[in-house]
């Protein structure tokens, strides 16, 4: 009986230190991974922080672009972005959201809106130059925005718009059904249900979603070169028809200068790039848990 | 002479029994796609009766229910023929607003769903959306509602709090008087006791017996024993189809049909 038995313990737990090692050592591999992306990572930022931390004055701040690096400083882009972001949030956030709530909760699901949710999940993939092209053709050229605040800002909210559909498509999709029916059965209309249930449900979700596609757009630099955002200005915007630059634009311009003093006001400049990303993940991270203790 | 005051008396009768019914359904069918869900159904509901609907999964009686106030609007693809009559009034109609049915009509359903707020919000949700913002009547109303739904006692003092701090039967509760607030006609129960233990069950089944002072209750059980305590009457569905609709009483002690009677002696189901 015993010797027709096709399992045997004997053979499966003399087999275990074989297991035991394997396992060891895939462990090892990813431990490894994990450590050389760290190490590259605290280099570039020992390299940066210790370039640019010294250049970091309120000076550095309160200075427009300049020829000479000693008095040159970020002023113009700073200023710049925040313009720049002031129409990417509220047309990306708008439209995003709208488009969002739309193909969740009213549109039927049949061969049309399949075929625009897929362009919307390529969209997100197509690289940012092709969005700087169109901003280009239609924005600056067609509507005659010329290299302006607006022009680079509808760019930019295009861009991330692909981005914030998708994350709020699934913030929505993620409210439960029982919820929805509650407030039907309730006799609410759609809209009443959309803004009482729905939405205060979803917003973390939104919320976290579009705060990491707005320090996308922060970043971005290629786009702007297309739209033709010049790098060098020595004046603040007054209206969204001015031209500006910003952060990234004023970083790119940096680094191609042929002298020392002006790559290091780069690294300044990344520092503070930097800083306002890792503020912005920050919120974003502080929503969802404040939104998941509930 | 007489033959006609006979007649007359007998069709005052069924004006009567017409008149006291809250739901009549008249040859209804309903498809999922081309699965035939609800065949020919033909049901009359009284009013301020515990209708008890019974049946093995599938059978249809969650879609009858759902139905009744028209959440199956929400599934995808589904086709209806026939008439509901709410009071005379054929639901299905463009005349009959399906937010007005369902202000009417309220559900229960059958996992608790309380909205993740507090449980003074979950109760002045419905009067919000109907447009009663005077802070004096929401107040009433929520108490009373709570009253109503024999849950005052145990949260008066904290219906500030959040609702998923309560227990499964109170939740559910607290589903049943969010309903009575809007001070419906109908109240459509959904297995509203599937997902609570026997003592919060017991609870639910208590009320439920209260509750029919006032309200027409139509309950969706998969528990035989539950239909047999608090209902007035029971229709049995299988298949898609009524085998059986009749007193309580008789459907578990004589009923008429063969299928009924294997089902509730378990034979099957």
């Amino acid at each position: 009986m015993e010797n027709t038995a096709r399992v045997k313990a004997e053979e499966m737990v003399g087999r275990i230190d074989g297991r035991l090692m394997k396992n060891k050592a895939i462990k090892g591999i990813f431990l490894t991974a994990t450590v050389f992306t760290s190490i590259i990572l605290i280099i570039l930022l020992y390299r940066i922080i210790s370039q640019g931390a010294p250049y970091l004055s309120w000076d550095f701040f309160q200075n427009f672009a300049s020829r000479r690096p000693e008095q040159a400083g970020i002023k113009a882009a700073v200023v710049g972005t925040l313009w720049m972001m002031s129409v990417v949030i509220p047309t990306a956030a708008i439209l995003g959201v709208g488009t969002a709530i739309y193909l969740e909760e009213y549109a039927k699901k049949n061969a049309l809106t399949s075929w625009i949710q897929m362009n919307i999940s390529n969209l997100a993939g197509v690289p940012s130059v092709v969005f700087g092209l169109l901003g280009l053709t239609i924005f600056v050229r067609v509507l005659g925005f010329g290299n302006s605040v607006l022009a680079a800002g509808f760019t930019m909210a295009l861009l991330v718009l692909p981005v914030i559909i998708v994350a709020a498509q699934e913030a929505i999709r993620a409210v439960p059904n029982e919820l929805k029916e509650a407030s039907y059965g309730l006799g609410a209309t759609k809209w009443q249900t959309i803004y009482r249930v729905v939405l205060p449900y979803a917003i973390p979700g939104i919320a976290t979603g579009s705060i990491l596609a707005f320090s996308r757009a922060i970043g971005e630099t290629a786009p702007l070169i297309v739209v033709g955002i010049p790098t060098f200005v020595a004046f603040l915007p007054s209206g969204y028809l001015d031209s500006f630059t910003a952060l990234p634009m004023q970083i790119y311009n940096w680094t191609s200068r042929p002298q020392v003093d002006f790559h290091n006001l780069a690294a300044a400049g990344i520092i503070i790039l930097l800083g306002v990303l890792i503020l912005m993940n920050s919120v974003a991270v502080w929503i969802r848990n404040r939104y998941q203790a509930r | 002479m007489a033959l006609t005051a006979v007649n007359s008396t007998k069709n005052n009768q069924a004006v009567q029994a017409e008149e006291q019914l809250v739901y009549n359904t008249k040859n209804l069918n309903l498809w999922y796609g081309d699965h035939h869900a609800l065949k020919n159904i033909n049901l009359g509901i009284k009013e301020k009766d515990v209708t008890a609907i019974i049946g093995p999964s599938g059978c249809g009686k969650s879609t009858y229910i759902k139905t009744l106030n028209r959440m199956i609007d929400l599934v995808p693809g589904v086709k209806t023929n026939g008439i509901i009559e709410y009071r005379k009034r054929d639901i299905f109609s463009k005349d009959f607003l399906v937010e007005e049915l369902r202000t009417r009509v309220g559900m229960v359903f059958q996992k608790p769903n309380p909205f993740p707020k507090s449980i003074y919000e979950n109760i002045a949700f419905g009067l919000k959306i109907h447009g009663i913002k005077n802070k004096q009547i929401i107040n009433e109303t929520v108490e009373k509602s709570l009253r109503g739904a024999a849950l005052w006692d145990e949260v008066k003092d904290r219906i500030h709090q959040p609702a998923y701090g309560l227990s499964g039967g109170q939740q559910q509760r607290l589903c049943i008087a969010r309903c009575l607030a809007l001070e419906p006609d109908v109240i459509l129960m959904d297995e509203p006791t599937s997902a609570l233990d026997p003592v919060s069950t017991l609870k639910i089944e208590e009320l439920i017996q209260e509750l029919k002072e006032k309200y027409s209750i139509i309950i969706v059980t998969h528990n035989m024993q539950q239909a047999a305590r608090i209902s007035d009457k029971t229709a049995f569905f299988l298949n898609g189809e009524v085998v059986e609709f009749n007193a309580t009483d008789t459907i578990f002690n004589s009923p008429a049909d063969s299928r009924t009677d294997d089902y509730i002696s378990g034979r099957f189901g």
